[in-house]
């Protein structure tokens, strides 16, 4: 999380100081280009990014564009770049940004990929929304439906809810790499949604998604694991992850292959990692298309020849290393991975809500009963060193 | 221009139950929000939804808790139908794809709510108004052919005909500053409270009571708008909201002595008394020099006592909260809170079916008063209100359009609003800032109309509000565009929060007795005799500047009749 630096307990109790706030400005309405406008605001060193805005705007210059309400980072409105970095003003400090800043100004702008309509206000309709269209964002549930609610595993709802904790705040979508090379992925925000309908054991549509998802070429195999987007989000609902696990229960448990040869190529790395410990390129291209025989494999290898011939002529490879793959030398260790995780019953997914943050280290600040903490109360617990931060996200 | 069946203002909960429901009566419908749909406030309703779904549970327990919380205020015919419907609502929400989480046994979880006298509040973690707020968005966008959605569409004014009748709104397109008369054969506002004419507040910078001043200016009554919650537990840092749930969840309140403060008020329910019980005596504390922190400003909320993965599991946005705002790890420090602003019982006066005082409108969810919540509301039972009155006045209104031709409307009122908008452009540089003059409302209302409050401190701040006003008229804005022009929206919105403000003194003035969130010193105890019906207020005469007139209304009971309320 890009933003959300602990500030110390003295930071909340410090004076107000002047930052140097420079916000990207853009009025449609001129005809000029868009340009920076510096506005020093005074505030605690507490106050959120959103806070010095709202001050310049307040007392300063009402025509900064900003969307913002419950400045509690649970609206998702005011998803912008600080310091090249997308989140929420609302939930970032204002010191923070600034030990961040590069010249002792806090920069601020539009997010990225999207349009801009006016200084910091980006069209969410015309790409985020528009994607999370594309995957079907409502329930399917199986008929008829119960007289009562359904009833679904404990662990499934919780499980879930990690995607549901997205506030549409665009965050992810600003800084998705795979979309700034491709416009039509579907992206991290909606592929996130589609996982929370996938993983939801009341959707009768699991696989009739996933075909769908597998086999759109800008769909589930078009993420480039870049872990931006799990860098971007201010809720932790970690996108790329979400993406993953699409992958898995696409391939795992339905057995879906799909034509963009997606699955193939992942089936071929995970293979190729357990039998050599690293990729043979010379073997990737026919085992991610189907073989060697495969008439696919000869099209793609007769499209990769200039690739190749210049990978030789620099040499990045040379004839005998791209023919004659070497194992690593400590190969049994990495099969002994694979078998431990592969002779596991459940795949481990890792989710927020479900398997938490780390557990309990210091056997001082083990879990007590209820009655064990009444007895001592009298006076409230005494204060945990301020380093234990709370673990974040998985990774 | 655009002609509907329905037409409904604002997005929140309410609004989007309201649109489904009519949609769904086959009405034609379009819903308008000056943002879009997920951003309304309801998306900050953290702790639950109550309904009495417990086999051992009934809805009568549910409803006398209700009438009870109102402190005998709310209209029990009112109460029953939320109550008694609400768990047919709370299976309707699951079916449409609400993730609300389970017990082991896979049936719906319930956990404690305060003046609850049973568990039966359903959840989604601490995110109960966001996951079912997105699951309706989910289902107006599934619904898309049916209803139209106007999404950052600001309304300027309520459209009227001849015979008095509510025919449609007026409203600017935010992005390009369009204008556009809708035409309606009903109109449902759901537009929520008007926290921000305090400060701090809960309530998001959105909360500035469009849809009361609104219907007000039509001629439609406002009630019981005296009764302002305080929620009890409010950050100190910057006064947002940490959920009920928390105490639900087992959550102790400690005054700087280390005492669990209840104890005195309400040594039965504890920390799970009512709102207004345990805000008095949190601020009660602090006004002894019992409070914490280097101001005294506050109490600590315990949560350590809750177990860390039981918090992480059910409680992790105010995780999130305490380390991004306060700097804390609740799991293992307490809170620094206090009681802040968080919830307008009072609004425009509805029947049960949302009718107003207006023919032709409607209103739902917090903007209304039905009145289920009187003179305080249970926690949880927001979500239940905008839900169940939002669902009943989409089928009534539609119901009623069916039987109807579209009104036909002039272009009059939107030719008034361009140019009262372009006068609050052109007004010159001479007055106060809007930013200023909302400021000192805030601060004001905050200090005077408060958790105890006394006759000389609420006419200071009336006579405040409608200073105010005054200087309302020649404030001005630096933003002459029309492409997102917020600094004039920020004008009319000052203009609504000042009409509802100058409702909330002028019934809190009235009102010498002390009953639920209005907690009197100078008159500190409930007097059924002289005071057990409802306050209204009413503007004197047509035009903008018309003052407030204060009358009553009689409340409704069926089965339960006034007694002592402890906790």
């Amino acid at each position: 999380m890009a933003t959300t630096e602990k500030p110390t307990t003295e930071a909340a109790e410090a004076l107000p100081r002047d930052y140097t706030l420079r916000l990207r400005r853009f009025d449609p309405e001129s005809g000029e280009a868009p340009y920076w406008e510096e506005f020093v605001v005074h505030l605690e060193p507490h106050r959120s990014v959103l806070e010095g805005i709202l001050q310049a705007k307040g007392d300063t210059d009402g025509s900064i564009g900003i969307r913002c309400s419950c400045r509690a980072a649970i609206c998702g409105s005011c998803g912008t770049r600080i310091n090249g970095r997308p989140g929420l003003a609302c939930n970032t400090h204002l010191e923070s940004a600034l030990e961040r800043s590069k010249d002792g100004t806090i920069t601020v702008e539009p997010m990225g990929n999207m349009p801009v309509i006016k200084d910091l206000i980006v069209d969410m309709d015309a790409v985020h929304w528009k994607k999370q269209r594309r995957v079907t964002p409502w329930l399917l549930p199986q008929e008829p439906m119960p007289e009562k609610e359904h009833v679904v595993p404990r662990e499934a709802m919780v499980d879930v809810t990690q995607a549901m904790a997205c506030i549409q705040c665009g965050a992810c979508v600003s800084d998705c790499l795979s979309m700034e090379v491709d416009p039509l992925f579907i992206g991290p925000a909606a592929l996130a949604k589609a996982y929370r309908f996938v993983g939801d054991p009341r959707d009768a549509k699991h696989e009739e998604r996933l075909e769908d998802l597998a086999n759109d070429p800008h769909g589930i195999y078009d993420c480039t694991h870049c872990f931006k987007c799990i860098e971007a989000c201010p809720k932790g609902v970690a996108p790329m992850n979400q993406i993953m696990r699409l992958r898995r229960i696409a391939s795992q448990d339905h057995d879906i292959v799909d034509k963009n040869d997606g699955s193939r190529h992942e089936h071929a790395i995970v293979d190729h990692v357990r039998k050599w410990g690293t990729l043979n390129e010379a073997q990737l291209i026919p085992d991610s298309k189907g073989g060697k025989l495969h008439p696919k494999t000869a099209q793609e290898l007769m499209g990769s020849l200039p690739v190749v011939a210049t990978a030789l002529l620099r040499r990045k490879v040379t004839p005998r290393t791209a023919l004659i793959h070497h194992k690593t030398p400590n190969q049994d260790q990495i099969r002994r991975i694979y078998d431990e995780v592969g002779a596991r019953e459940e795949r481990v997914e890792l989710n927020l809500y479900v398997t938490q943050a780390d557990e309990e280290e210091t056997p001082a600040e083990s879990p007590r009963t209820q009655d064990q903490q009444l007895g001592e109360t009298g006076s409230p617990r005494p204060q945990a060193s301020t380093a234990d931060a709370i673990p974040e996200t998985e990774s | 221009m655009p002609a509907h069946d329905v037409l409904i203002i604002g997005a929140g909960l309410a609004g989007q139950r309201a649109a489904l429901a009519a949609a769904e009566s086959g009405a034609t419908v379009a819903i308008l929000s000056k943002v879009h749909p997920v951003r309304s406030h309801s998306v900050a309703a953290a702790g639950g939804i109550n309904a009495a779904m417990n086999p051992q549970d009934d809805w009568r327990s549910h409803a006398f808790d209700t009438v009870k919380g109102s402190d005998y205020l709310g209209d029990q015919d009112a109460i029953e139908i939320m109550t008694s419907e609400a768990p047919d609502e709370i299976i309707h929400l699951e079916h449409i794809g609400v993730t609300f989480h389970r017990d082991d046994t896979g049936h719906l979880d319930l956990r404690a709510f305060g003046g609850a006298s049973m568990k039966r509040t359903a959840y989604v973690a601490d995110i109960t108004g966001q996951a079912i707020l997105h699951v309706l968005y989910e289902q107006l966008m599934k619904h898309s052919a049916t209803v139209d959605r106007y999404e950052e569409w600001f309304n300027t004014s309520l459209l009227r005909d001849d015979s008095g009748r509510c025919v449609g709104c007026v409203a600017r397109d935010i992005r390009t500053g369009e204008m556009r008369t809708f035409v309606a054969k009903t109109v449902i506002l759901a537009t929520g409270g008007v926290g921000q004419a305090f400060k701090p507040t809960t309530n998001g910078l959105i909360c500035t009571g469009d849809g009361m001043s609104l219907a007000y200016r039509a001629g439609a009554r406002l009630m019981d708008m005296e009764m302002i919650q305080y929620h009890p537990t409010t950050l100190v840092a910057n006064g947002f909201l940490i959920t009920e749930g928390a105490r639900g969840e087992g959550a102790h309140l400690l005054n700087a002595d280390g005492e669990r403060f209840m104890q005195t008020d309400a040594p039965n329910k504890m920390e799970l008394a009512s709102r207004d019980v345990v805000s008095r005596a949190g601020q009660k504390e602090i006004n002894a020099g019992r409070g914490i922190g280097p101001h005294k400003d506050g109490v600590f909320l315990d949560v350590t006592v809750v177990p860390r993965n039981r918090i992480l599991e059910s409680l992790r946005e105010i995780v999130n909260l305490g380390r991004d705002f306060a700097g804390i790890d609740i799991t293992r420090e307490p809170i620094p809170v206090r009681p802040g602003q968080h919830y307008t019982m009072g609004g425009v006066k509805t029947d049960v079916n949302g009718e107003t005082d207006v023919p032709g409108l409607y209103a739902a969810g917090e903007v209304a008063c039905v009145s289920v919540h009187g003179g305080n509301r249970l926690g949880a039972n927001s979500l239940l209100d905008t839900l169940i009155f939002g669902r009943r006045a989409g089928q009534h209104a539609a119901a009623v359009a069916g039987e109807m031709r579209m009104p036909e409307v002039s272009e009059a009122q939107l030719r008034d609003d361009e140019r009262r908008i372009r006068r609050i452009v052109d007004r010159p540089r001479t007055g106060r800032r809007i930013s200023a003059i909302k400021d000192e409302l805030g601060t004001t209302l905050n200090q005077y109309c408060a958790v105890f409050r006394d006759e000389e401190g609420m006419t200071k701040a009336h006579d405040i509000v409608l200073r105010l006003q005054e200087e309302a008229r020649s404030a001005y804005i630096d933003d002459k565009g029309t492409v997102f022009n917020q600094d004039v929206l920020g004008a009319l919105e000052l203009g609504f929060m000042l009409d509802c403000a100058e409702a909330i003194t002028l019934s809190a003035l009235e009102r010498k007795e002390s009953r639920g969130a209005h907690s009197r010193t100078d008159f500190p105890d409930r007097d059924d005799e002289n005071w057990l019906f409802h306050l209204t207020v009413q503007q004197d005469g047509e035009g903008a500047e018309a003052p407030g007139e204060v009358g009553r209304a009689p409340i409704t009971f069926t089965q339960w009749q006034p007694m002592e309320r402890t906790y």
